[in-house]
């Protein structure tokens, strides 16, 4: 198995009206995803993608009709908060946030409705999720996979095209390939997903991909030091050369007060018995000498 | 975006908060006038701050008393114009020197682990927090803000009692609901108090009265929420934005300059830092940061590259693409029609993989630009180009 998308995923889309929900709506369903329903408050009743899924004014409603599982949020960042908390409130179970510039203090409430409802939140401002082989939710291109038992979990977008694709390159495959987003406040963190994978029986050795900015790296360090000590584990870490106080385009990705440094990272990672790469074409060497033999 | 100390005041004053009044002098001529009012309205001395948008200014010699307005004037002129870590001194702040009895650290921050809003405060204030909190975290206070509905009145009581303020009790929970109010008000990340006094001082009666007020404001704010605040945008500092970062970000992209000589421009941030980091691996210094967004079209390309060549430092310049929603056949239109503008010729190395890469690579060989297969070797390459152009 692989985690959080796959076979069982029935995926509504929260914006799938908009340029960005339609296009990558499409590759989505050309990469094998099953896409059940849209939601646009206002045009419901009518379809998206060619006439092929019905769009719904709520996501009640749309839950309601098609039994759909999953969502994938393309709304502007005016809305998304609001939308996040009307999937989790509705029932949807795990729910990818892809809409950038998301004020922080919009996201406490909307991570906290989504705590109370149960539900899983990925991002916002991430790229999503791709189960090789099975399906993919959000916009990560899905020529860069490969089918496999190394998951990948990132806070980047193209920073895990590159890494993956380096990967695949060199037959490492993948079981899923998570990017968790790069804003401050995210509402699934790389030690959350690092349980999943610990979990997940496809998932035989671990690729983390850090940035500066926060200790969300440490934590999840010094996790897998007690629970993943047996799985190669190899980590990347981007914003060695990133000046401090500075925002690096990442609203999360910044070094204040001496904390978040990548040197702290690459610190904390490398006492929990990871092999850190200097560049992300060294991660699928570092994984085979590590030990993984997939 | 950080903001001045004396914007910071004004956003706190505007929600309520104690905060002693204060001017901002641009001329030592403006500075001795204003010392003059606050002597003849009774304080003994003005005290003379620097503002400048970075730490450490007392230890610069950035703040000083004055007891006359010919000290004030005297002061001021050589604070104005001083240099403080790399940024000239344009104008300070002046306000009556206060007599004060205790300082404390006040703070509301965005808290990413928790994702809450956290409150911290201690009882050791007017010294770096972030030195406390190594020499003795047990003397920092914290209290989180309920997510959904805030900092509540029993929250703030406890956290004044933890702080030691008993005795101010009052007025340190106006000033603690205070805080989370301004950050909530304003979108901001920060809003730090440090210090935080109690000041003595005479009534309207001449009798000894102690007060607790803000003597000094450090405010940050949320630049995803700048959208929704625009009168906040008076405040950006146009003195200490690098005019090559202001131009960026009016085009849409997210730009920092840094000292080296190897001009960046990448697709996503994690990308792009990874860059900036390989180039220095590779023995060479990056110029910038560069992120051209998500489908980036040619013009934006060429506008990225206007600004990195606008840096005289500039001496190579790696372009490293991995398409996903930005198509590789637009990002190479863009650059053939930047280096047909371009006036000063800097060698390039161009990397593009991902959507239409192929396109894009036909597009780069006709116009003869050098290329990269893989991340190291186009950062190697960058920097022996910028090498041959320095020799």
């Amino acid at each position: 198995m692989s985690i959080l998308v796959g076979p069982e995923t029935r995926l509504l889309v929260q914006g799938i009206t908009g340029r960005e929900g339609d296009f990558h709506s499409r590759s989505m369903r050309e990469y094998g995803t099953l896409i059940v329903a849209g939601v646009t408050p206002g045009k419901g009743g009518q379809t998206a993608l060619d006439g092929s899924v019905p769009v719904f004014d709520t996501v009640s409603d749309a839950i309601r009709e098609t039994g759909a599982n999953t969502s994938c949020i393309f709304v502007p960042a005016g809305g998304a908060p609001d939308a996040v908390m009307e999937a989790a409130t509705a029932g949807i179970a795990t729910i990818f946030c892809i809409t950038e510039g998301i004020p922080a203090l919009d996201m406490i409430p909307a991570v906290e409705m989504v705590r109370r409802a149960g539900a899983r939140l990925i991002g916002p401002n991430c790229p999503g999720a791709t189960s090789p082989g099975s399906a993919k939710v959000g916009i990560i291109p899905g020529s860069v996979h490969r089918t496999g038992g190394v998951g990948v979990v990132s806070r980047s977008g193209t920073l895990t095209y590159e890494a993956v694709q380096a990967m695949t390159d060199a037959d490492v495959g993948q079981s899923t390939c998570i990017g968790i987003g790069g804003d401050p406040i995210v509402g699934t963190t790389f030690l959350d997903i690092l349980e999943l994978f610990a979990a997940d029986d496809q998932t035989d050795a671990i690729v983390l991909i850090g940035e500066i900015g926060g200790v969300a790296e440490e934590a999840a360090a010094a996790w897998a030091a007690e629970h993943l000590a047996d799985i190669p584990k190899v980590a990347f870490i981007a914003g060695r050369t990133a000046p401090e106080g500075k925002r690096m385009g990442h609203a999360g990705a910044i070094i204040s007060g001496g904390a978040g440094t990548a040197a702290s990272k690459v610190d904390a990672l490398e006492a929990a018995g990871f092999l850190v790469a200097g560049s992300p074409t060294e991660l699928p060497g570092l994984l085979r000498d590590a030990g993984y033999r997939g | 975006m950080k903001i001045q100390e004396a914007d910071a005041k004004s956003l706190l004053l505007a929600q309520g908060l104690p905060v002693p009044a204060w001017a901002v002098a641009h001329t030592p001529a403006q500075a001795r006038a204003a010392a003059e009012r606050i002597l003849l309205a009774g304080a003994g001395s003005v005290v003379i701050k620097a503002q400048v948008l970075v730490g450490g200014r007392g230890k610069a010699g950035g703040v000083k008393l004055a007891s006359s307005t010919d000290e004030a004037e005297r002061v001021a002129r050589a604070i104005i114009g001083m240099d403080i870590k790399g940024i000239t001194v344009r104008k300070v702040l002046v306000a009556a020197a206060a007599d004060i009895a205790r300082e404390y650290y006040m703070s509301a921050v965005v808290d990413r682990a928790a994702r809450r809003i956290l409150l911290m405060g201690s009882a050791e204030g007017g010294v770096e927090i972030e030195q406390v909190a190594v020499d003795h975290p047990e003397a920092i206070i914290r209290h989180h803000a309920d997510p959904l509905l805030g900092l509540l009145d029993f929250q703030a009581r406890e956290f004044a009692f933890a702080m030691g303020l008993a005795g101010h009790l009052k007025a340190a929970v106006a000033i603690a609901k205070g805080l989370v109010r301004t950050m909530l008000a304003y979108d901001a990340d920060l809003v730090e108090i440090n210090p935080l006094a109690i000041v003595r001082e005479t009534d309207a009666a001449g009798a000894a009265v102690e007060r607790l007020v803000c003597l000094d404001a450090k405010v940050t704010l949320d630049d995803s929420a700048l959208p929704r605040h625009p009168e906040l945008e008076a405040l950006r500092d146009p003195d200490e934005e690098d005019p090559a970062d202001r131009e960026a970000r009016e085009g849409g992209l997210t730009f920092i300059k840094l000292d080296g000589t190897i001009g960046c421009m990448v697709n996503g941030a994690g990308l792009a830092m990874t860059t900036m980091d390989l180039v220095k691996r590779a023995g060479g210094e990056p110029a910038n940061f560069l992120d051209i967004g998500g489908g980036a079209r040619a013009e934006k390309v060429a506008e990225a590259m206007r600004i990195i060549l606008a840096d005289p430092k500039v001496g190579a310049i790696l372009v490293n693409i991995f398409g996903g929603i930005t198509r590789g056949d637009e990002v190479a239109l863009g650059l053939i029609e930047a280096r047909a503008q371009q006036t000063r010729d800097v060698p390039m190395v161009v990397r593009i993989v991902g959507t239409n890469a192929a396109e894009a690579a036909e597009l780069l060989e006709q116009a003869h630009f050098a290329t990269a297969a893989s991340l190291d070797e186009a950062a190697a390459k960058a920097v022996a180009a910028s090498r041959g152009t320095a020799a």
